[in-house]
């Protein structure tokens, strides 16, 4: 939202350049209407002509990728903001069509209400979603209102990762095109001229709510204030505003997962921007993401198997989408988000979004020269790395993990019994009562399934004394966040300067090297987290043999 | 969370955790009930025990990475500046356990008021350590180019921040040529994880992807002929870096480039001051990230090399090597009387 503002700030960019009288000049593209907007240096487009390009491209990045397929339930997620306020109206005006440039997938519309985790009142949340829904009934797709707080209801096996089969995308295509073609005809033979995809328009005109048939309980009710009262203990628990900008898109990514689970959709879209996308590469990149980067950003991401998540705004910059939303009466709503109001260096992803908008300013390639080094990244894991697909995930963000044969996206350098024993009691503590299964399900697959480096519980992984392994990566880990009052999350967190949390390992070195010993310390300064490793273990665990 | 930097300098009376007793080294008893788990957040220690953890990291870096094998002759790339001073401390201190034999090698590029000042600290430096140092001038290698007359050669091209593009290939080539000269078999440089940091948020920035695709790991096992090359000091921050400078005291040259301001790397290094002070582990995270970074093997091209570089300077047109008009180098140019004669071919210089 604040990129709108961005935008608005040049005066020259609504209104053809002050140098040439706009009498005289005229829209790149038809040469005769009179230009309305300057989308790049130089380029006035006039309202049709704009409108035209912008819906143009939506379509070819659908098009060009060929994912969705004819008949396919696709979820739209909503958060109100402009960029997923216009996809969902460009989907809206692709169903409007006629019908040989249609678009013939069935959307629903899923939104979250996370009014929770930002600290809202409970009147300025239900402020909000009556906005919301207002819009939801004009659009008139089916859509799915959703709590935050029912994460705590989440099963546990939104956390299991579904088998990814292989699918050969172009011949899968066609097939479907096909067989959608067919069962058109058919229908079209049957019912008395009415298209199939407007007969099923009504049946889903009939069923506008969420309330769901197969699942009564969990209807459009709002959340209990003890649910409301856990999740913000949750996220007051978390210190660090980059760490609750990092688990906040991680339940809102697994409710949605599970919303498309439930109602049987199988793709989800989310309105990610070009601007969006570039900022959120650099903050993945920070975070120390930058094996994943092409599923973060890319526009399929089949991490979750079963259901894809695409994203069709990834060509439209922000101040497009700010443009067409302002020239064609787009409605969207705004809700504060976590950030909000939140300085400049509160979080990692603050400041990449900063500093991307004002380099922007300087040299106005920044973004489009971002997006297109990350259209070069790829999904495979890089040569010489680990690379078994099968390997262990990541509960939270469900990547592969990118430390080598073993690590933890979140690590856990002093992962003890007792420390994910204390997370799941924080969690499970009195003032929760309603035991959050999802959530503790979290850590208790982290202390129990995964490979874990303590050496005292788990066979030694290969490379051990790679700092990488001993420091443990990822976004993931600053999900969990910075210290809080649960001592096993402050475990799995941040700690002192970066490259002294593998010491405590590289002063057990010695005896690995016995040539090569430093004389100096005895082999017990341990600046990491947690109990010190059992120099036994390290000592086992230490492959030569590997290089780092 | 406070630096250690912060930490170890505080003005009150404190106890080396490790040594128990201030600034003096004691053994702890051998049977001693495991210390209680350490308080969240770092240690301080003192200055002995931060300088033998540091030697230690990059022992390990070494051995681990198997960087440097024993017999290697190795040429400090020295610049005067803190980390090749620090790196060549190190290694020194640790070239009887590694087995090594080390040179220093500093390149002279020919900067007025800068690089004159820095090359006395370098003589020093070796004075000290009685290492052998040998010094090797753009101008003598690259046929009368010193760093001030590519500068004045690009000034006038638009965007006078493509010298440091310049130098940045031509001292990479220098080191190799002083390398060579002095017999080493391996090449190691003093970039730290802040350098590297920077290099991979510059490169995502300006789209570079060739050097996305080959940059990150410890260093590059020496293609085409090139010496191998490595950087021990990968994994240690900048603040660590000068934090064993001052408890080691050495003595170094800190000012900065001339033509650095107008350098592009000062937005990444800008950003990159934020991110740390917002979470420390950014530096490190985003190491980590350069080594995994999977990019399509279409999308590396190769990098202008010293050749190209020198062959537009040459023919008076700096930005063709470095610009987007990287075709025009097939022209016929008129060669310039300088023209080194013993220029390899351009694949022989892998960029960084």
């Amino acid at each position: 939202m604040c990129q709108v503002g961005e935008d608005y700030a040049e005066p020259a960019s609504e209104e053809p350049p002050p140098r040439q009288p706009g009498r005289e000049q005229k829209c790149v593209k038809c040469k005769e209407g009179l230009p309305v907007v300057v989308i790049r240096a130089g380029d006035a487009f006039c309202r049709d002509c704009f409108k035209a390009f912008y819906i143009h491209k939506f379509r070819a990045v659908l098009g060009k990728n060929r994912l969705i397929f004819p008949g396919e339930k696709v979820l739209l997620a909503w958060s109100g903001g402009p960029s997923s306020s216009s996809m969902v109206w460009q989907v809206l005006e692709g169903l409007s069509r006629e019908s040989a440039k249609r678009l013939r997938f069935v959307p629903g519309i899923v939104c979250i209400d996370e009014g929770a985790a930002c600290g809202l009142s409970p009147e300025a949340r239900a402020k909000t979603l009556a906005e919301m829904k207002l819009i939801l009934q004009t659009v008139g797709f089916p859509w799915h209102v959703v709590a935050l707080e029912e994460v705590f209801d989440l099963p546990p096996s939104v956390l299991r990762c579904f088998a990814q089969e292989p699918v050969e995308t172009e011949g899968a295509y066609k097939a479907a095109v096909d067989s959608f073609l067919q069962q058109q005809h058919v229908l079209g033979a049957e019912g008395a001229g009415d298209s199939p995809s407007l007969a099923q328009g009504e049946e889903q005109l009939s069923w506008p709510c969420t309330q769901d048939p197969q699942n009564p309980q969990s209807p459009d009710r709002p959340p209990t204030a003890a649910q409301t009262e856990a999740l913000s203990r949750l996220f007051d628990s978390v210190k660090t505003l980059t760490a609750k900008e990092e688990l906040l898109q991680a339940l809102r990514t697994h409710l949605i997962l599970h919303v498309a689970r439930t109602h049987g959709y199988s793709k989800v879209m989310t309105g990610d921007s070009c601007t969006r996308l570039a900022i959120k590469l650099m903050t993945s990149l920070a975070l120390g993401r930058g094996a994943f980067l092409a599923w973060d950003t890319g526009f399929s991401d089949e991490r979750h198997g079963d259901v894809v998540v695409v994203r069709p705004m990834r060509e439209h910059t922000l101040k497009e989408v700010a443009f067409y939303n302002h020239l064609f009466a787009v409605p969207s709503v705004f809700t504060p988000a976590l950030d909000t109001k939140a300085p400049e260096k509160a979080s990692i992803h603050r400041l990449m979004e900063a500093f991307m908008l004002r380099l922007q300013d300087q040299f106005p390639s920044t973004v489009s020269t971002v997006y297109r080094t990350s259209e070069k990244l790829v999904k495979a894991p890089r040569d010489g790395c680990a690379a078994s697909p099968p390997g262990p995930r990541c509960l939270l963000c469900m990547c592969a993990l990118d430390i080598d044969t073993a690590g933890l996206c979140l690590p856990s350098p002093g992962c003890s019994e007792e420390g994910i024993g204390e997370w799941v009691l924080g969690f499970s503590s009195p003032l929760v009562p309603s035991a959050p299964l999802y959530l503790q399900t979290v850590p208790r697959l982290l202390g129990l399934r995964l490979p874990c480096i303590c050496p005292r519980r788990s066979p030694p992984p290969h490379r051990p004394l790679h700092p990488a392994v001993l420091q443990g990566w990822g976004g993931c880990r600053a999900a969990v966040g910075g210290p809080g009052p649960v001592r096993g999350a402050a475990l799995l967190s941040q700690g002192g300067p970066p490259s002294l949390r593998h010491r405590a390992a590289v002063l057990r070195l010695p005896r690995e090297h016995e040539g090569l010993a430093l004389p100096g310390p005895p082999a017990t300064l341990h600046l990491g987290r947690g109990p010190a490793p059992q120099p036994e273990g390290l000592h086992r665990a230490a492959d030569p043999g590997v290089p780092g | 969370m406070v630096p250690l930097f912060f930490q170890v300098l505080k003005p009150r009376l404190w106890t080396c955790p490790e040594s128990s007793i201030s600034l003096i080294h004691r053994p702890l008893p051998a049977k001693r009930a495991p210390p209680p788990p350490p308080a969240l957040g770092p240690r301080a220690v003192c200055g002995a025990c931060f300088c033998a953890a540091f030697e230690a990291e990059v022992l390990h870096t070494v051995v681990a990475g198997r960087l440097l094998p024993p017999g290697a002759v190795v040429a400090v790339g020295a610049s005067g500046g803190k980390d090749s001073t620090v790196l060549a401390h190190v290694l020194q201190v640790l070239a009887p356990r590694l087995g090594i034999s080390l040179r220093l090698v500093a390149v002279d590029e020919g900067i007025g008021g800068y690089r004159d000042a820095a090359l006395a600290a370098v003589r020093r430096q070796a004075a000290r350590w009685e290492l052998p140092l040998t010094v090797v001038a753009y101008a003598d290698l690259f046929g009368g180019w010193t760093m001030d007359a590519v500068a004045r050669s690009t000034a006038g091209s638009g965007r006078s921040r493509a010298c440091c593009t310049f130098c940045g290939v031509l001292r990479r080539r220098a080191l190799e040529e002083g390398a060579r000269l002095v017999g080493a078999t391996h090449i190691v440089t003093g970039h730290n994880a802040d350098d590297m940091a920077e290099t991979v948020l510059m490169n995502f920035l300006r789209g570079d992807a060739a050097r996305l695709a080959r940059g990150g790991g410890l260093g590059s096992p020496g293609e085409g002929g090139a010496l191998p090359r490595c950087r021990p000091l990968q994994l240690a921050s900048q603040k660590e870096v000068v934090l064993y400078a001052h408890f080691r005291r050495l003595d170094y040259f800190s000012e900065e480039c001339v033509y650095a301001p107008e350098a592009f790397r000062g937005h990444a290094r800008h950003l990159l001051k934020l991110l740390e002070a917002a979470r420390p582990s950014a530096v490190l995270d985003l190491v980590h990230s350069a080594e995994r970074l999977a990019l399509a093997p279409a999308a590396r091209p190769p990098a202008p090399g010293a050749c190209a570089l020198l062959d537009g300077l040459n023919r008076g047109r700096p930005r063709l090597a470095i610009g987007k008009g990287r075709r025009g180098l097939d022209e016929a140019g008129p060669p310039r009387d300088g023209e080194p004669e013993r220029a390899p071919a351009p694949e022989a210089v892998p960029a960084f």
